[in-house]
């Protein structure tokens, strides 16, 4: 028997706004508990919530980046339930008119095929406290500093086919968000996690099998992890006969299984209904064009212009355009060396390397940077030394004299081809056996002979010139 | 629809409403009142009139993102039975 697995993804953005979605208390991540819980995130009575207008324009941007609809008109309802992170016993969300519905996003499969996911809908929510069930005994304790904080949660459809889809999903919903700088993207810290609802059907037929939702997951891998498990769990359910029922499952990462959350008599029952204490939210069309000027050239689109006007090859540009920090840093220097390639190359094969806490791609000395590759290009110094030069200034907010240092150090690469063809004719003279080999046809040796004469040079010979005069000689 | 004991004490579950059993019967007629008059209501055609999400023909003002609240928290905490080490704390929850 062969099953096909079914996957709808529920991803859960935080806002990167300064205050909250309904309040004016700050957001920031790692406050002491309950310093940033006002008399609104705390739900006390008489309190009216007033809509961060911030949160709008980012649901509106996402929607936009998407192909969305962003609605004209779009309601917030209160979905109700007791938890005690709830203190006011519901949730403010979107039920029957978010304010987006109906985009796309499109990930790449194996094998360079692409595949378009529908993404039903995004919609602004609060997010609920925290509950900390370790610190005293037989109690809960309740840090509501993340009441209220902003969250956009993008519902797909039922598209995806695999723990890997799901993944690239997940991951290009990600990149999404950070470029457009409407969520920091941090996942230990809870910024953006996601529900995953799988169901498994019999290959070829139509109806899909009863779903279960695997909660909170904040990492890819767990996402994958749950996806495998849960999708084998079902499998074995239905092959021993058995059904699979509808609940809410928890991921846990330390026995690499999920088990269900909440029982079945408390099964869901949200009751939602308008919030009287808020408006509909009304979006013109003058708006709505304001923030379509904001889009940032988005990830696919630069991707598709570097190998199309630089030529980098396709990974090179999947791996510059996954962050858009260093998306940025590469275009910038690309500009200013005008040497694309050299920019990709360096970045790759050095700067990744050095990139870190304090060293963020933002931080790099562009100026210094391009002009070292400049100073490759036209032949004035060798890789080797633009490498150490790098090293050197690239996180530094010196200006170097590069200039003078060239010249200070000595890196100046030989490229007069009188000095050039001394050494040669030195390196052929020191190596008859080598010579003999090679106008023996046995052409594999003149990398041993370019490599002789880059070390008498001292790293400074210009090797596109020693070539062209090895072979001239020999 | 007609209401059944059944719907009312799950509703009233839902709601964290206590409602013995002897004041089950006198709910669920009451209640039962209310949601046939509702039935009334829906025999009216409304095809053609675009849902009300609220009363007031106005749309949401929206603020800007800005931290206007301060810290309170002590005060704030002076009005809950039980605290501790800055947390709000309640009898033990756990899924």
């Amino acid at each position: 028997m062969t099953w096909e697995t079914v996957i709808g993804l529920e991803v859960h953005a935080q806002l990167a706004t300064r205050s909250k979605i309904f309040s004016g208390s700050a957001t920031a991540y790692g406050a002491e508990p309950n310093t940033q819980a006002s008399l609104v995130d705390l739900g006390y009575p008489g309190v009216l919530p007033v809509l961060n207008g911030e949160v709008v324009r980012m649901a509106a941007l996402f929607g936009l980046a998407i192909g969305a609809t962003v609605a004209r008109r779009s309601v917030f309802a209160r979905k109700n339930y007791f938890y005690p992170d709830l203190p006011k016993g519901y949730q403010i969300s979107q039920y029957e008119l978010p304010i987006v519905h109906d985009g796309h996003i499109t990930i790449e499969l194996d094998g360079g095929a692409t595949k378009a996911v529908h993404v039903i809908r995004a919609h602004l929510e609060e997010d609920a406290g925290k509950s900390l069930h370790e610190h005293f005994a037989g109690l809960t304790g309740l840090d509501l500093n993340r009441a209220g904080t902003p969250l956009l949660e993008i519902v797909s459809a039922p598209d995806l086919r695999s723990a890997q889809e799901a993944v690239a999903y997940m991951k290009k919903v990600h990149q999404l968000v950070r470029y457009l700088g409407i969520c920091d993207g941090n996942m230990q810290e809870g910024s953006f996690r996601c529900d995953a609802n799988v169901s498994v059907r019999r290959a070829g037929t139509e109806p899909l099998g009863t779903r279960t939702e695997s909660k909170n997951l904040n990492s890819f891998r767990f996402l994958e992890r749950a996806i495998l498990f849960e999708v084998q769990r079902q499998i074995e359910v239905l092959e021993s006969g058995g059904r699979v029922v509808q609940e809410t499952r928890l991921y846990d990462p330390d026995r690499d299984e999920t088990r269900p959350m909440r029982s079945k008599e408390e099964a869901n029952d949200y009751r939602y209904f308008p919030d009287p204490d808020l408006l509909p939210v009304v979006l013109d069309d003058a708006y709505i064009d304001a923030v379509r000027r904001l889009l940032p050239e988005l990830p696919d689109a630069r991707r598709e212009r570097w190998t199309r006007d630089f030529g980098l090859k396709a990974d090179a540009a999947e791996v510059l355009a996954a962050d858009p920090e260093v998306a940025t840093l590469f275009d910038s220097l690309a500009r200013e060396s005008g040497q694309p390639v050299a920019a990709a190359n360096t970045l790759q094969s050095q700067l990744f390397s050095l990139f870190g806490a304090e060293r963020t791609p933002a931080r790099v000395n562009v100026p210094a940077t391009a002009a070292i590759l400049r100073l490759v290009a036209d032949g004035s110094i060798a890789r080797s030394s633009a490498k150490e030069l790098i090293e050197e200034f690239a996180f530094s907010s010196a200006a170097p004299d590069l200039q003078q240092l060239v010249a200070q150090r000595g890196l100046k690469q030989i490229s007069d081809t009188g000095a050039l063809e001394g050494i040669v004719a030195d390196v052929l003279a020191a190596n008859p056996l080598q010579v003999e080999q090679y106008r023996a046809g046995q052409t594999k040796v003149l990398g041993f002979l370019v490599g002789q004469i880059m070390k008498a040079s001292g790293g400074k010979a210009n090797p596109a010139q020693v070539n062209e005069l090895l072979k001239m000689k020999l | 629809m007609k209401l059944t004991r059944q719907n009312v004490a799950q509703i009233a579950h839902l709601a964290r409403l206590e409602i013995g059993p002897e004041e089950l019967d006198g709910v669920v007629e009451k209640l039962g009142r209310i949601v046939e008059f509702v039935d009334q209501l829906q025999l009216a055609d409304t095809s053609a009139v675009t849902p009300m999400a609220h009363p007031m023909d106005m749309s949401q003002r929206l603020r800007a993102d800005t931290v206007t609240e301060a810290d309170h928290r002590d005060l704030y905490q002076q009005n809950s039975a039980a605290v501790a080490d800055g947390l709000y704390t309640v009898p033990r929850v756990i899924e």
